[in-house]
């Protein structure tokens, strides 16, 4: 045979073995997704993975279903996609009587919010009306996208602050006894529309501050639009949503908006935020995931901030940004970002970020890789909220992430339409009239949730089916909290136009696990900030208390390690927001440990 | 893509065999050869200082380092000689830009099919698929989960475009084939206006995909690739045109590559009925001529 038919012979089955590769990655893909995505008896789940999850919302006396919102009918032909938020979870004890509390917004004017209050035997009562913060998304008003709590007037009881597409609303806790508005008194805005809200004592004065981030700007009014041109001008970098805001407590029931002075300035389309001491200064930094563009994040020092996403690379890469969860996956006493965003097969992937620290002296300057590929974590569809927990106590942070977009008919996509005007001109795209009708049709759509276990040793598996979790809402917010006080973590999930998801996790007994519930006296009352290290059989966690996380969501303030079987706690300390670094003597296993900040 | 800087290359050489004959002409048709690879590494740099448009330089590295590689190996392997790099630069650039894939594999498959695509798939001494064309649209069918083509980047902003059109206007004139650029863009317009017709949506909405930056980077450079279009002037302007009415057939079925699966069938066929009416005019004059089938590799 001549050498020239030889070599012809050998590049055609090159290329023939190049063209089989793909399918051949495939293949090895989904044998790997299918090994752990069989649905289990729930004692093989529990042998396997160490938890399962049932879903109890009915049997906990839970019947809440979002309403969506109706906007202005200029956008009645993709309302189903400029109406896609609005379910929010937040957890909090709003009558400190020690057991968790559950608060879900409505969007729909005139529906109401609901408080679930526990009532300690396994079932929640809505306790919204008499307490006066139901009817909150009245005509003229605006509707709830979320809400966070904290004890703004540090008397001991968790306040409220009302995210809204709308008139935001602070709400004073009067001792568990009701909710009085305040929203004037505090000297809030008349008017934005936010979808995220957090709270943080960014100065170290004491008293919690209140970030809040604008989406569309704060001069729409989405019920009544002079214009259509509302939409982002870009759609990776986009630079016309709404304000950011910065409310400083002055201490008097006021807040002051600081945000320009401090170095917050920004017009992108902010979806998520969460603060947390990034890089050990003792001064809360702040991140925020920014649909239609890059993800902000701002070094705190020492009161003011300086943006640094482009620097430590978070803020390169411009994404669909949809959740900040912040937690230490490595127990390595580091916190990573966990920012989720849109993948849908053959359209768009863009991933989700794992935001992993690459170098952790305090003080220095932070950097940050995205190990989302490497670590399992990376494809969740059009992800949303998301949160850090250990969900079976064996002493790793897992990873429970909700998704899908707009679920109407199953077999009809409107992919193909956004895809088409999305690539557009800024003076197409920005113009919601240019759009072509939803029509009815399913948008990344009756998507499978994601439940991904930590295997401490650097993956995360996803379990969600075999543990029970096979819902296909449009889910929106997750939030972690022991629900009934038996040392592990439940999970409530909020949905678009769904209804509100309780999974109570059942837990191997083997697997030990402690908690801490803080309350500071020289820092914020409700110890956001605050950060717990445990250290146990050579390996330590930090956890930290948050004023809101994931997207439109709080978890429970108190603060829940699991420690896996036979630990030894070595040592605990706290370091509070005011500073004081605290050891922990006498930490009790298996138990919810209270502790106050020293005087 | 890949085939514009053999041709602007294989022009070059032919000016200095005809006409060109000064050392100052000379020096130019050196710089034409150039031209393509810089305008793109133009468009490259311009689309990541001012959007970021790079997601990684390592991926866009990878496509650029596996695409030459590829066609040196190949090219000795196969030709017996070095080959040029100009194209397979190009290539690898190409898939840097356009490939959008949070993983590094599908950077290097597509880039290694892409250049493997000039060898392998050829008739007539002619390799008859776009090879960026190829490489991005084999992945596109094949490995859907893992990734996408750029389609919503560039900040959707105008001056993106006029720089591009303003540079890619005066190369492709140059190169005496602005024509097909022109006839695919009224083409594609007076389709859009039919389907804005047909389906009921704001025709803006059916012309907003050309206003994007992945149009220019697929008008300037996919379907204007001397090496996969035909010969004739008006060949070249009717292929354009199917291009663009395939496109619309894609469209109709909500096919977001639309254009890219469009050039993947229209420019092989157009170029498989040329050579085929070629062999036949040259089979009258000369009936020992060869007919179809696969032929030499040579450059």
């Amino acid at each position: 045979m001549k050498r020239a038919t030889v070599v012809r012979i050998v590049v055609a089955v090159l290329f023939a073995g190049l063209l089989v590769t793909p399918l051949a990655i495939k293949r090895l893909a989904v044998r790997r997704a299918r090994s752990t995505a069989t649905v289990l008896d729930s004692n093989l789940a529990l042998a396997r993975y160490g938890f399962y999850l049932t879903e109890i919302s009915r049997e906990a006396g839970i019947d809440f279903v979002h309403q969506a919102p109706a906007l202005d009918p200029k956008l009645n032909a993709i309302m189903p996609e400029v109406a896609s938020m609005g379910a929010s979870v937040s957890i909090v004890d709003f009558d400190r009587d020690g057991w968790p509390d559950i608060y879900v917004t409505n969007s729909a004017i005139g529906s109401k919010n609901r408080l679930y209050r526990n009532m300690h035997d396994g079932t929640f009562k809505d306790v919204a009306p008499e307490m006066g913060i139901a009817d909150v998304n009245q005509a003229g008003t605006g509707v709830s996208m979320g809400a966070v709590w904290g004890d703004y007037d540090n008397d001991g009881y968790d306040d409220l602050y009302l995210i809204k597409w709308g008139r935001p609303e602070l709400f004073r806790n009067d001792h568990g006894h009701g909710f009085t508005r305040v929203s004037e008194q505090a000297d809030l805005p008349p008017w934005i529309n936010a979808n995220t809200a957090v709270w943080f004592d960014y100065d170290g004065d004491g008293l919690l501050d209140l970030f809040v981030g604008g989406y569309y700007s704060e001069d729409i009014d989405l019920w009544h639009l002079k214009t259509t041109r509302i939409m982002p001008d870009s759609f990776e970098y986009a630079k016309n949503g709404g304000r950011k805001y910065l409310f400083h407590n002055l201490g008097n029931g006021r807040f002051e908006e600081v945000s320009a002075k401090v170095g917050i300035n920004s017009r992108r389309w902010a979806l998520a935020s969460a603060a947390a001491d990034l890089r050990g200064t003792g001064h809360p930094d702040l991140f925020v995931a920014n649909d239609y563009g890059v993800a902000e994040l701002y070094l705190n020092d020492g009161g003011r901030f300086h943006e640094a996403g482009s620097e430590s690379g978070v803020g390169f890469a411009p994404k669909s940004g949809m959740n900040v969860a912040v937690g230490d996956i490595f127990n390595q006493g580091k916190y990573s970002v966990y920012v989720s965003n849109i993948s849908e097969d053959g359209v768009l992937i863009q991933g989700n970020n794992l935001w992993v620290p690459q170098n952790g002296k305090p003080g220095e300057r932070v950097k940050y890789e995205n190990m989302a590929r490497d670590l399992g974590v990376e494809l969740g569809g059009w992800s949303f909220g998301a949160q850090f927990g250990d969900l079976n106590n064996d002493g790793t942070l897992d990873l429970y992430l909700t998704n899908g977009y707009v679920s109407l008919d199953r077999k009809r996509s409107y992919w193909y339409d956004f895809a088409k005007v999305a690539g557009g001109n800024s003076s197409i795209i920005g113009d919601a009239e240019h759009w072509p009708a939803v029509d009815g049709r399913s948008h990344s759509g009756y998507q499978q949730k994601h439940v991904w276990l930590n295997d401490g040793a650097g993956k995360f598996v996803d379990v969600a089916q075999a543990v029970g979790v096979a819902d296909t809402y449009d889910g929106r917010a997750v939030a972690l909290a022991d629900l009934f006080n038996r040392g592990v973590l439940d999970v409530v999930v909020a949905n678009q136009r769904g209804p509100l998801l309780l999974y109570k996790n059942t837990v191997d007994p083997k697997n030990h696990w402690v908690e801490f519930a803080l309350e500071g006296t020289k820092s914020n009352r409700s110890a956001i900030g605050a950060q717990v290290t445990v250290q146990w059989n050579g390996q330590e966690q930090v956890q930290q208390v948050s004023g809101g996380s994931g997207f439109a969501a709080q978890n429970d303030r108190r603060l829940h390690f699991g420690l896996g079987k036979d630990p030894h706690i070595e040592n605990v300390n706290v370091r509070w927001p005011s500073g004081k670094i605290q050891t922990l003597d006498g930490v009790v296993q298996d138990k919810l440990n209270t502790v106050e900040e020293p005087k | 893509m890949s085939g514009q800087a053999i041709t602007v290359a294989d022009a070059a050489s032919n000016e200095r065999g005809t006409k060109l004959a000064s050392p100052q002409r000379a020096w130019l048709s050196l710089e034409n050869r150039f031209v393509p690879p810089l305008f793109i590494t133009l468009i490259l740099l311009i689309g990541h200082m001012s959007f970021g448009i790079l997601e990684s330089y390592r991926k866009t590295l990878l496509a650029i380092g596996v695409s030459i590689a590829t066609e040196l190996i190949l090219g000795k392997l196969v030709v017996g000689k070095w080959p040029n790099v100009a194209s397979a630069y190009i290539t690898g650039i190409s898939v840097g830009i356009l490939l959008r894939s949070p993983a590094f594999w599908p950077y290097a498959l597509c880039a290694m099919i892409a250049i493997t695509s000039k060898y392998v798939l050829r008739v007539k001494n002619r390799h008859i698929w776009n090879p960026s064309n190829f490489g991005i649209c084999v992945v596109l069918f094949l490995a859907a989960e893992s990734v996408t083509t750029l389609s919503i980047q560039w900040g959707n902003s105008l001056w993106a475009m006029l720089v591009i059109w303003s540079l890619g206007s005066v190369i492709i004139w140059r190169l005496k084939r602005f024509h097909i650029c022109v006839t695919y863009v009224l083409s594609f317009l007076l389709f859009a206006i039919m389907r804005g017709w047909i389906v009921g949506d704001p025709i803006v909405s059916e012309i907003s995909p050309i206003t994007g930056p992945e149009y220019q980077l697929f008008i300037f450079f996919m379907i204007t690739d001397p090496k996969t279009t035909v010969r004739s002037r008006n060949g070249q302007m009717i292929v354009a045109f199917l291009v663009a009415a395939v496109e619309m057939l894609f469209r109709l079925n909500s096919c977001i590559y639309a254009p890219l699966y469009a050039l993947f069938i229209v420019g092989p066929a157009a170029l498989l009925i040329e050579t085929w009416w070629t062999s036949q005019k040259t089979h009258k004059t000369d009936p020992a001529a060869t007919a179809l089938g696969f032929g030499g590799v040579a450059q």
